[in-house]
């Protein structure tokens, strides 16, 4: 060895010890939870109940909710509150719904629960007619903001094909787990927006996913190490056109669908597939159901699946 | 006891309309609007007759109250005299004649330069707009600077009673002409007292026309008066004559200050009989016509050309559209009607929850510069939000219901094919649809199952929700502004149908 491999040596050692756990590790570290608890099913889907009644049927069946959050955990509970509109338009996540899933995560034993969405329209606005900021609160959950670019880290996502990088609400990266809780919906720009487009809530600059092929970058940022541990797919009521933001109730239809799984493409399959019923939606069409697939974040295959259908 | 009055009155109305100008957390109740309201320009704009009345009635009776306690910008004056006084305990003012053909000349020339239809002299003088601009403009920033410091300093993400906002300044045009007031007006209120009041202001000047006949004054005693001089030191307006005895109450603003200055009891505030009862009713412009007329004849240039604006398809080549008219805010229904009755206070600017009025430069014309106009570069119009039309004290820009709000078109959309990404670069966006409340803008299929947008402009209300959101540069959709605003159609709603689903479907 000579002199400066040596010090090479010392360097990359010391290197070594200042390395903290980041978000590579929390997947690392989160896959073996996952491994280790036995989840009784891939999907549970429920049909015909209100929304935080179906939750209560589904979470018992994927075994509580304690398969997903530990005792005295930080954990964020993300919904859909992109729009000014109330519940009845169905343009945002069914409050019942998000309250439901709060409640349960303290009863899991949850240290805080924190609510957020990065929305379109003025968030004060979306927060408060949406009826999330007052359901939330009353659960427990702490409702922040998300409108500045300084909430925001920018992370790698090493296995993105388009979105190398990406800023990302500080209080999902700084989480001990985060929940999903998508509205299922029409889109009318990637075709249908569920748990994976519900991602770009999470995000700062989603102008750069429009540039850059949305199809590709809504699958890319659904490769980010720390993903949902629980994707809750709102389908109580479903917005059938005009989506995403909705004109009327014209645009809605009473569903009372709700799915619920650890597999963001799975659960997004599913749901297109449920969707399909109400207005024609070919699953090719939503691309980025496709190009997640292909990265391997989910698997698109249900018949492969240990689904759990209950119709209350 | 009527100089302590005085002064904590003035301190509120200070302290609730500069609140109400920076407050973008909204804690102070919508009806503090009501501190603008009663301002004399925005009342006469408004022809808000019963406002009008009760402050010349307000002045006819007890003089130039208004000046003391009412006009944000004299009690901003008394402040800086106060700061003077600081400095200087033995600050004295002397009396100084009146400069009547100063005063009453630009009086008359923002008279007739607002009558011919250029509202921008009254908009630069006028001291409520000034103040306006002054809390929009500088204090405001620095408010939310502070918020913004505050969070920082309490480190908290999680909560959301305090919350980082963007500060960014809208028009720097508008900060250097607020500047430039707040330099010149603290300048002569720190040095003058009200010297400001009582030469340039055309509010000061017609006031002071008719204090000069109210029934309660300040008055000397001139027997008790052994000629001290007292009351003139203290005398900001500097119109106590001492030799002579005299008061010009024309110019007096009724603070005060000169009561317990006199130990004789000499100077007192007392009913003298008026003589001549002159109010200034005529000097009320009776709009509507003028209005009318310019409304009907903006119309028959204009909408041909917002017509012919929609009905541009794409443009060649990749190039940024150019807005030929801007867009005026919701309710001020067209932008000469806006011209006509804005003097730029900013309080729109200020209260609008969706950052998209900002001041123009001159995208109205000269005249119109630093009135309020949409730009979407921060924000869009929120389709349900009406804030700004309940908030304008000058009728510039009326009250609308949300429903009539539904209605009134702004602008039109405007879609240029080439400059759209899915047209380019062969991908989906959709953002522009995705924002639109009324679906002027959809996906229709184009190739390869891509959908591209199409646009009907007639259901458009022109919110900018479309060119806000656009990721294209430059734009692939805009908005053009409607001169005088249509009625959007309304849009065609589908049926509701009752949709059974019974299976899961997978």
């Amino acid at each position: 060895m000579d002199r400066r491999d040596f010090l090479r040596a010392l360097a990359l050692t010391g290197l070594a010890t200042t390395v903290r756990p980041n978000e590579t590790f929390d997947l690392l570290m989160q896959r073996n939870e996952e491994t280790a608890a036995s989840k009784a099913y891939d999907m549970v889907a429920v049909m015909g109940g209100e929304p935080d009644v179906m939750f209560r049927h589904a979470i018992k069946e994927m075994g509580g909710m304690g398969q997903f959050v530990k005792r005295g955990q930080k954990v964020v509970v993300k919904p859909n509150i992109g729009w000014d509109k109330v519940p009845e338009l169905a343009s945002n996540t069914n409050p019942k719904l998000v309250a439901e899933v709060v409640r349960q995560c303290f009863s899991a034993g949850a240290k805080e629960v924190v609510v957020f969405d990065h929305s379109c329209d003025d968030w004060r606005k979306c927060y408060k007619n949406s009826g999330i900021e007052e359901a939330a609160k009353e659960a427990g959950a702490k409702v922040i903001p998300a409108h500045e670019e300084s909430y925001y880290r920018q992370i790698s996502l090493p296995h993105a094909k388009n979105l190398k990088t990406a800023k990302v609400h500080k209080a999902i990266l700084d989480s001990d787990v985060w929940i999903n809780i998508p509205v299922l919906k029409n889109h009318g720009g990637a075709k249908m927006t569920i748990s994976m487009k519900n991602m770009m809530g999470i995000v700062w600059d989603r102008g750069y996913f429009h540039e850059n092929d949305l199809q590709q970058c809504i699958a890319d940022i659904c490769t980010l190490p720390k993903r949902p541990v629980l994707n809750v797919v709102d389908a109580y009521r479903v917005m059938k056109s005009n989506g995403p933001r909705g004109r009327s109730t014209s645009d809605v239809v009473l569903a009372k669908g709700l799915f619920l799984s650890q597999d963001m493409v799975a659960v997004d399959t599913a749901a297109v597939k449920f969707f399909n019923q109400i207005t024609n939606m070919p699953l090719e069409q939503v691309e980025y159901i496709v190009n997640a697939s292909n990265l391997k974040v989910g698997s698109m295959n249900l018949n492969k699946m240990n689904i759990k259908r209950i119709k209350l | 006891m009527l100089q302590k009055t005085r002064i904590s009155a003035a301190f509120i109305m200070l302290f609730l309309i500069t609140f109400f100008f920076v407050d973008f957390a909204g804690l102070l109740p919508r009806k503090i609007q009501l501190l603008t309201t009663i301002q004399f320009v925005p009342a006469l704009l408004a022809v808000n007759i019963v406002v009008i009345i009760a402050l010349l009635i307000l002045t006819f009776l007890f003089g130039r109250v208004y000046c003391s306690v009412i006009c944000p910008l004299g009690i901003w004056q008394d402040v800086t005299e106060r700061i003077a006084k600081l400095f200087n305990k033995r600050k004295k003012y002397k009396f100084l004649p009146a400069r009547n053909i100063l005063r009453y000349g630009i009086l008359a020339v923002v008279t007739i330069a607002f009558l011919g239809g250029f509202t921008l002299l009254l908009s630069l003088l006028e001291p409520y707009s000034i103040f306006g601009r002054i809390a929009s403009n500088i204090l405001r920033p620095i408010y939310m600077y502070g918020n913004n410091l505050l969070f920082n300093v309490q480190g908290k993400l999680n909560s959301s009673s305090l919350y980082i906002v963007e500060i960014a300044v809208r028009s720097i045009f508008s900060l250097v002409v607020a500047s430039i007031s707040l330099l010149i007006v603290s300048f002569l209120g720190y040095r003058y007292g009200r010297l400001y009041c009582n030469t340039i202001c055309p509010v000061g000047s017609l006031l002071g026309f008719i204090s000069k006949f109210s029934l309660f004054k300040i008055q000397f005693d001139k027997n008790a008066c052994n000629s001290c001089g007292a009351c003139a030191t203290k005398c900001k307006s500097s119109c106590i004559n001492v030799k002579e005895h005299k008061i010009d109450n024309s110019r007096c603003v009724a603070c005060f200050n000169c009561l317990p200055a006199c130990k004789k009891n000499a100077i007192n505030f007392k009913y003298s009989l008026g003589k001549n009862n002159k109010t200034a009713e005529e000097d009320i412009p009776n709009s509507s016509r003028r209005t009318f007329l310019t409304l009907t004849g903006a119309g028959l240039i204009t909408i041909p050309i917002a017509k012919a604006q929609s009905s541009i398809g794409a443009l060649n080549s990749k190039k940024p559209y150019k807005k030929l008219n801007p867009l005026s805010p919701p309710g001020s229904i067209s932008a000469k009607n806006l011209q006509d009755h804005c003097t730029a206070c900013h309080l729109c600017v200020s209260r609008c929850p969706s950052h998209v009025l900002k001041p123009s430069f001159t995208e109205y014309g000269l005249s119109g510069i630093m009135q309020p106009m949409m730009s979407f570069d921060k924000g869009f119009c929120n389709y349900d939000c009406t804030v700004c039309s309940h908030t304008c004290p000058n009728g510039a820009i009326i009250p609308l219901t949300k429903e009539e709000k539904h209605k009134t078109q702004m602008g039109r959309v405007v879609y240029t094919m080439s400059n759209c990404l899915v047209y380019t670069d062969n991908t989906d966006c959709g953002a522009c649809s995705e924002y639109c409340p009324t679906q002027a803008v959809t996906m229709k299929p184009y190739k390869n199952g891509l959908t591209i947008p199409t646009v009907n402009p007639e259901i458009c209300v022109g919110c900018g929700a479309c060119e806000y959101a656009c990721p294209a540069q430059p734009k692939a959709i805009n908005v053009e502004g409607n001169v005088i605003h249509l009625k959007a159609k309304p849009f065609e709603e589908e049926q509701k149908k009752d949709v059974k689903i019974d299976s899961f479907g997978f």
